[in-house]
């Protein structure tokens, strides 16, 4: 018993040291006074992080990723909560056909994704590189509204609906005053899991930006590119704070809901 | 005509599988019925078109002489209780009662009103600010009962609801159910598999097998004289001989046997039928009708009796003996089948 604990322990610990440990090394290479990324780290300055918000193209991508998630998420969950709803309670010809597209923008690589909506959206239609990046974006992380609040809608006992009806509400009423109240847990934890995933979308976005108009991990990309200095290590840590801090907001909101 | 009528139903998924088969019945106003059957009858589904769940594919359905066939289930006005009781789990046991009071736009100090009234018939006068994760299982059986009833019903739906609870809780609220809905005279329609429990509180019980109602009687004549085999299985009966129909009654392996109460119809085949309990063991025939003879080829204690299994010219019959006299197997013996315990289906 007490060996298998030992063996258990050391890899636990492992797996966490794999996990955080870049993250802490990043952490602490944002603090240094060195212009160049070093570990460990010599001094202590938060003269990156004052780059970070004084860089023009870092400020705007945020502004562009951060309403571009958000909208794409929303719109994600516009659909996805309708459809997971129909296809867990109707039966219809095609359902399955409609289930498998719902999930399969996480089956095709998201480069190839990127480069179709690249050579449709933007060559041909000639639309913003905005609108594509929406599209996009929509379209990748609708599968996941589609499946955590289609799971949520699974594990309701349908009767409750049926109750429902029978003392007087019409189906969209119960819906709303029912069915929604009860998945709310379920549509939160899908807005935080599309968001961050939108957020941090490189594949499809890298297609997608065009001059002066990119997403942050790509922003970050091409920065490192040519600069190696700590201001994206300073970046990072913000963007873990941010997505922390989200999870944070979102636990409290999923517990107040219960 | 009666309070509720169901006349020809047919109901089949996917147009292939029958699950009820021109079903017919009729219910009188306020009379708590019930529909009795093996999984898979037709029971639920029948519950299912009454509450509008499911649109029959022919037939109708008639309450007061209105048609309700095509009548949406949220304008029907009828109190469900279902199996999982299927409360709102977000909502508090008020709130849950209050939903359908809501749904019809009373006033809000009618609304707590009504509300405190039925918690309290109910017995939950206290727990009103509970939600129902907190509750035990009987108390969320009277929150669903609650919560149909508080919108005065035409018509009680009760879809097994009974079934989640242990057993003394089971003899309880189905004494409780029964008080509440002969207080308030609701005409009620009860599901369940559960024999004794649908006679014991049943003005009516209608015994279902393959989509079809074989029996629609009181209780006691079901248990007494029920008139299909399978209706006769069900309610206990395990002994079956083929009877010959002539003109001035029933005979059996060519001796005219007595029976006190005939059937109104019978098929071609006609078979008598008796419970292991209800025959009479004799050592020899006696000048008394209504005796098989046969021998005894296997006994089994069951504490208050022993059982024979017992072959004769008719089949294996299963025949009831008392303690004080045993017989074994081998031995020959003659099976009296009294007059007023013999049924023919």
């Amino acid at each position: 018993m007490k060996r298998k604990n030992y063996f258990l322990l050391a890899i636990t610990v492992l797996v966490y040291f794999f996990i955080f440990a870049p993250l802490i090394l990043i952490a602490l290479t944002s603090f240094t006074t060195e212009s160049y990324i070093s570990f460990p780290p010599v001094g202590f300055s938060l003269k990156w992080y004052q780059n970070v918000f004084q860089n023009k193209t870092f400020m705007e991508a945020f502004q562009l990723s951060f309403l571009i998630s958000t909208a794409s998420t929303v719109i994600a969950l516009l659909v996805g909560i309708p459809g997971a709803y129909a296809l867990s309670r109707y039966n219809f010809k095609g359902k399955k056909f409609i289930k498998d597209l719902f999930f399969s923008p996480n089956m095709v690589p998201q480069v190839v994704c990127g480069f179709a909506l690249f050579t449709f959206i933007i060559v041909r239609l000639r639309l913003n590189v905005r609108v594509a990046l929406l599209v996009g974006l929509s379209i990748s992380v609708v599968t996941y509204a589609f499946r955590i609040v289609g799971a949520s809608i699974e594990s309701l006992d349908y009767s409750i609906e049926e109750a429902g009806m029978s003392l007087g509400a019409s189906r969209v009423t119960v819906f709303f005053k029912i069915v929604l109240p009860n998945i709310s847990s379920g549509i939160v934890s899908a807005f935080l899991l599309a968001f961050i995933n939108a957020f941090n979308n490189v594949p499809l976005t890298i297609f997608l930006s065009g001059p002066g108009v990119t997403t942050l991990p790509v922003a970050m990309m091409s920065y490192i590119e040519y600069n190696y200095d700590p201001t994206v290590s300073a970046l990072s840590v913000l963007l873990m704070l941010m997505s922390f801090a989200v999870m944070l907001i979102t636990e409290k909101l999923v517990k107040a809901g219960k | 005509m009666s309070f509720i009528e169901l006349k020809n139903i047919d109901v089949a998924y996917d147009g292939k599988k029958k699950i009820l088969n021109n079903l017919c019945l009729d219910i009188e106003k306020g009379k708590f019925i019930s529909l009795l059957g093996p999984s898979g009858c037709g029971k639920t589904t029948t519950l299912r078109v009454v509450a509008g769940f499911i649109e029959p594919n022919n037939g109708s359905f008639l309450l007061d002489g209105k048609d309700y066939t095509n009548v949406p289930i949220h304008k029907r006005n009828f109190g469900i209780v279902f199996q999982s009781y299927a409360l709102f789990p977000h909502l508090t046991v008020a709130e849950n009662v209050a939903f359908g009071l809501k749904m019809r736009k009373l006033a809000k100090d009618e609304i707590d009103r009504k509300v405190s009234e039925i918690l309290k018939t109910v017995d939950l006068g206290e727990l009103g600010g509970r939600y129902p994760r907190e509750l035990s299982g009987g108390q969320r059986q009277r929150v669903a009962l609650a919560r149909a009833l508080v919108v005065e019903p035409e018509l009680l739906l009760l879809d097994e609801p009974l079934s989640n609870l242990d057993a003394k809780l089971r003899l309880k609220m189905r004494v409780e159910i029964r008080e509440l809905q002969q207080k308030l005279g609701i005409t009620t329609i009860f599901v369940t598999h559960d024999q004794e429990e649908c006679f014991s509180i049943s003005d009516k019980v209608a015994v279902m097998n393959g989509g079809i109602i074989e029996q629609y009687d009181t209780p006691e004549k079901i248990y007494m004289r029920p008139s299909t085999e399978f209706v006769a299985r069900f309610v206990g009966f395990e002994n079956f001989f083929p009877l010959e129909k002539r003109e001035d009654g029933y005979y059996c392996g060519g001796v005219k046997f007595a029976i006190e109460h005939l059937p109104e119809s019978c098929g071609d085949q006609p078979k008598g039928t008796i419970r292991p309990d209800d025959i009479v063991i004799l050592d020899r025939p006696d000048a008394d009708h209504n005796v098989i003879e046969g021998t005894v080829t296997v006994r089994t204690y069951l504490g208050k009796s022993y059982q024979y299994k017992v072959a004769t010219p008719y089949g294996d019959l299963i025949a009831n003996g008392p303690n004080t006299k045993t017989y074994a197997a081998g031995d020959r013996i003659c099976l009296h089948l009294p007059a007023q315990k013999l049924v023919v289906v």
